[in-house]
């Protein structure tokens, strides 16, 4: 189905690399080189590897080379009626595949419809020592061997070259509706908590600017139904919200100063911590700008049972991700080597020694 | 090193130093429930068996097992139909069966905190009270326990909207073979580093023991119904089902069965299914009530379209009730027309059903074996029986040997040796059909991350490559000859 296939290239360069030891930067777009440590190494241009390689809208099943662009695969579903569930950020025009799924980045609607991990299905790889390798598959329930494909998902490029994925796929809603309404931080976070326990078709929940927003999505019907349900007016020009939302492009996101991703169970009150605070995926995404000293916020989330990742600007701290206890930390390592044994593929951009 | 492989009374009386005297089982007949999983024919006692109920406890035993060089294989009620939970002669067989108890429910957060031991289905039991539930419901699920659940990724007939046990868990904890209690993934949506719970998910108790597990709970629909429909082909049935997804519709359950499935269940619980047709389709609709009725019309229509002989919604939640018990009852009720049946886990693309079902006939033929057809069909996962009966001379090689045609079928057109089941024992030498050498050593490489003594569950779910070249029956990639690096036999 058209694109290019430089797989053959882009082992060599692997074999190469594993030869001589160098390390190497595996570069998509750059959209989301802002995330992570700093990149180091030699680059490996994935962007050349395109083209959607099967989609048969009738079995949920896309399988695309990783450099395609999330515009050009988004395009195909949606002359098919259908979507990426996990509505990716692309946090850049031309954002690939690819990286999307390395830096396992999803969209507002992941806590309703799953993240971008839960659509995977099966990854065609290059491994450290330059071997292809293909794990997982295009079919929905595939339990042989151990799940290398979702493993790759968030692993920020450090176990291996992504050449093909496959995902899972679903059909767009008919219709989708916002509600919104005036609430307070606690409010917000108790009604989207409420939400959870009540069979709505939920597929957005978001809190920013004093203003609740619920997205309800699915057949007319369902969606009418609910909207009787929920209190507040209906926005107008909603997914430019959600759009912009996701796209961190809403004022909120224009300000100056470090930018965290806090997770946290969804239930949890507002944190009295310093900052300005946006909640995403029905409390459980927090977006905060503070000042706050990096270890002493990491300290006070981990005290709720939650993480946090330095996510944009400020000074780079110590980790951009949030530390693995140590025996954690001593598997990952091991997983990394068994990868890649002369840990040549985005050397410490998720953790240093990995 | 004492080696007390040689020496099992040591071993013995230092599980009894560890655990209550009757949590370990030693004598042969106190073991024998423990010989097998759901896979029968695959039987073995292990040297011993201990039931531990607290965490500290399994830490002494797998340290104890550690430190003396001997396999351990977790199990949890042993419903498992791929011999995931086979005990090794050698070996000790740790069961979960007592960490049965529910520890938390989080509505707020919709989760819920429970034991290994706990029965899939006593979650959402639990749940109810809150209008909640916990989605993944294999057919076993009265009995199969949520650690299992883990072990194997299950699924159900919820599959396809609502995904498998690996979508719907958050956080596990997990002891290692060192006896290191670890806990992977988190209450969040996510956790930081790789996605370890992706990877412990399926992955059949060769990676650590889990001891915990936090699951996501669902608001229970509003509304469930379910439409059946008659075929008198099986490849309309076929048809009919893309056509369902085609129109944009994601059905709770999508199920098929062809006509001996049908008639053995009809037998057997009177489900009301049309024993003349060919095939029938179980379609479920849920959502909100005006929802399911739009989209119950719309699936009607499709079906009709699709010339189906008869299409019935479900007259009230008892019926409903009756239909799902005839196709969750399919494989006891195909057990009661023969003697034995192997259950195959193959999944396939969809639109390759036709073309798979009609070889499933032919060498069905060629075999001089029935099969009943059970299929997942919403996602692709199919479950042919094949009949047969242990006691004639060569009929179980003869079905095994069907089983691995069936399967390398499976591979041939794009899909994969289990769907759902696992590898365990059963399905080892088809891994060799499945993945070159370098995948096979990459999860070999993966789980001596995680154990890298190699003593938890050892000989299951990967195989060497030593025993593919054996196998013989190997994975040709694009011309390749697999596993160059080893000699011929």
């Amino acid at each position: 189905m058209g694109g290019m296939d430089i797989s053959t290239a882009l082992q060599q360069q692997v074999l190469d690399a594993f030869h001589n030891g160098t390390p190497l930067n595996i570069c998509g777009s750059g959209s989301k080189a802002f995330l992570g440590n700093a990149s180091r190494g030699q680059a490996i241009d994935v962007t050349g590897h395109r083209g959607i390689v099967e989609y048969d809208p009738s079995e949920l099943v896309l399988t695309v080379r990783s450099g395609t662009t999330l515009h050009e695969i988004e395009a195909a579903l949606a002359e098919a009626g259908q979507m990426l569930a996990f509505e990716p950020p692309h946090f850049g025009e031309a954002a690939t595949l690819g990286g999307t799924i390395a830096c396992g980045l999803s969209g507002p609607r992941r806590p309703y419809c799953g993240s971008a991990r839960d659509s995977v299905l099966g990854c065609k790889l290059i491994n450290g020592r330059g071997e292809i390798l293909r794990f997982g598959g295009q079919v929905m329930k595939n339990v042989a061997g151990y799940d290398v494909s979702r493993l790759m998902v968030g692993a920020h490029g450090t176990l291996g070259v992504m050449l093909e994925l496959s995902l899972k796929v679903l059909p767009r809603p008919a219709a989708s509706i916002t509600v919104t309404r005036v609430c307070s931080a606690a409010g917000a976070v108790s009604s989207m908590s409420a939400l959870l326990g009540k069979p709505l078709p939920v597929d957005g929940a978001c809190f920013h600017g004093e203003q609740l927003y619920i997205r309800l999505s699915g057949s007319a019907q369902a969606v009418r139904e609910a909207r009787s349900k929920i209190a507040g007016g209906v926005l107008p020009d909603a997914d430019n919200f959600w759009h912009a939302l996701r796209e961190h492009q809403l004022p909120f996101f224009k300000r100056n100063g470090a930018l965290y991703r806090v997770m946290v169970k969804p239930a949890t009150p507002p944190l009295n911590i310093e900052g300005t605070w946006l909640l995403d995926w029905g409390g459980a995404q927090r977006w905060l700008y503070s000042t706050e000293d990096p270890a002493s916020l990491r300290h006070r989330i981990a005290s709720v049972g939650g993480h946090v990742t330095a996510f944009r600007g400020g000074k780079q701290a110590d980790e951009i991700f949030h530390p693995l206890p140590a025996p954690l930390l001593a598997i990952h390592q091991r997983i990394k080597a068994s990868f890649d044994p002369k840990n040549i593929f985005n050397r410490g951009r998720l953790y240093a020694g990995l | 090193m004492p080696h007390l492989r040689e020496n099992n009374t040591a071993l013995i009386s230092a599980l009894r130093g560890l655990l209550p005297s009757e949590s370990v089982l030693a004598d042969a007949e106190d073991m024998r429930p423990f010989e097998c999983d759901g896979l029968a024919v695959y039987r073995q006692l292990p040297m011993v068996v201990a039931l531990p109920e607290t965490v500290a406890q399994v830490q002494s035993i797998l340290r104890l097992c550690h430190a003396h060089g001997v396999p351990v294989v977790a199990r949890g009620a042993g419903t498992g139909l791929s011999g995931g939970a086979l005990p090794l002669a050698d070996g000790l067989l740790l069961s979960l069966a007592k960490f049965n108890r529910i520890l938390n429910i989080d509505v707020h957060n919709a989760m819920a905190t429970v034991q290994p031991g706990v029965r899939n289905l006593a979650i959402s039991e639990a749940a109810a009270a809150y209008g909640m539930y916990y989605a993944p419901d294999p057919s076993s699920q009265i009995a199969c326990t949520i650690g299992g659940n883990v072990a194997e990724n299950s699924g159900g007939v919820h599959c396809l909207k609502y995904g498998l046990t690996v979508h719907n868990i958050l956080m596990l904890k997990v002891v290692t073979m060192e006896g290191e209690l670890l806990t992977i993934g988190a209450e969040t949506l996510d956790s930081p580093g790789y996605d370890l719970l992706a990877l412990m998910t399926g992955s059949e108790g060769m990676l650590g023991v889990i001891v915990e597990i936090t699951v996501k709970l669902l608001a229970k629909p509003e509304r469930a119904q379910v439409v059946l429909a008659a075929f008198d082909d099986v490849m309309k049935a076929g048809e009919a089902v893309g056509s369902i997804i085609a129109a944009g519709i994601i059905p709770a359950g999508l199920e098929m069965m062809d006509k001996l499935a049908i008639r053995a269940a009809e037998d057997f619980v009177h489900a009301g299914y049309p024993r003349d047709a060919e095939a029938i389709l179980l379609c479920e609709l849920d959502g909100t009530h005006a929802e399911v009725s739009e989209y119950i019309l719309a699936v009607r229509n499709i079906l009709t379209a699709s010339g189906a002989t008869e299409v019935r919604t479900a007259a009230d939640e008892a019926e409903r009730q009756l239909f799902w018990k005839g196709r969750k009852s399919a494989f006891p009720a195909v057990g009661r027309i023969s003697p034995d049946y192997y259950c195959m886990d193959g999944t396939i693309p969809r639109r390759q059903l036709p073309h798979v079902l009609r070889r499933i006939g032919e060498m069905s033929a060629e075999y001089g074996l029935a099969v009943a057809n059970v299929f997942h069909a919403g996602d692709g996962n199919l479950h042919p029986l094949i009949l047969f009966d242990a006691n004639k001379e060569g009929e179980l090689h003869r079905t095994e040997e069907f089983g691995r045609s069936i399967l390398r079928l499976c591979v041939e057109v794009g899909g994969t040796i289990t769907g759902e089941h696992g590898v365990g024992v059963e399905k080892i030498d088809q891994m060799c059909v499945q993945f070159l050498s370098a995948e096979l050593s990459q999860f070999h490489a993966v789980k001596a991350a995680f154990d890298p003594s190699g003593l938890l569950n050892p000989g299951k779910a990967v195989p060497t490559l030593r025993r593919c070249a054996e196998f013989g029956a190997m994975h040709v990639h694009h011309g390749q000859l697999p596993h160059p690096e080893l000699e011929r036999f």
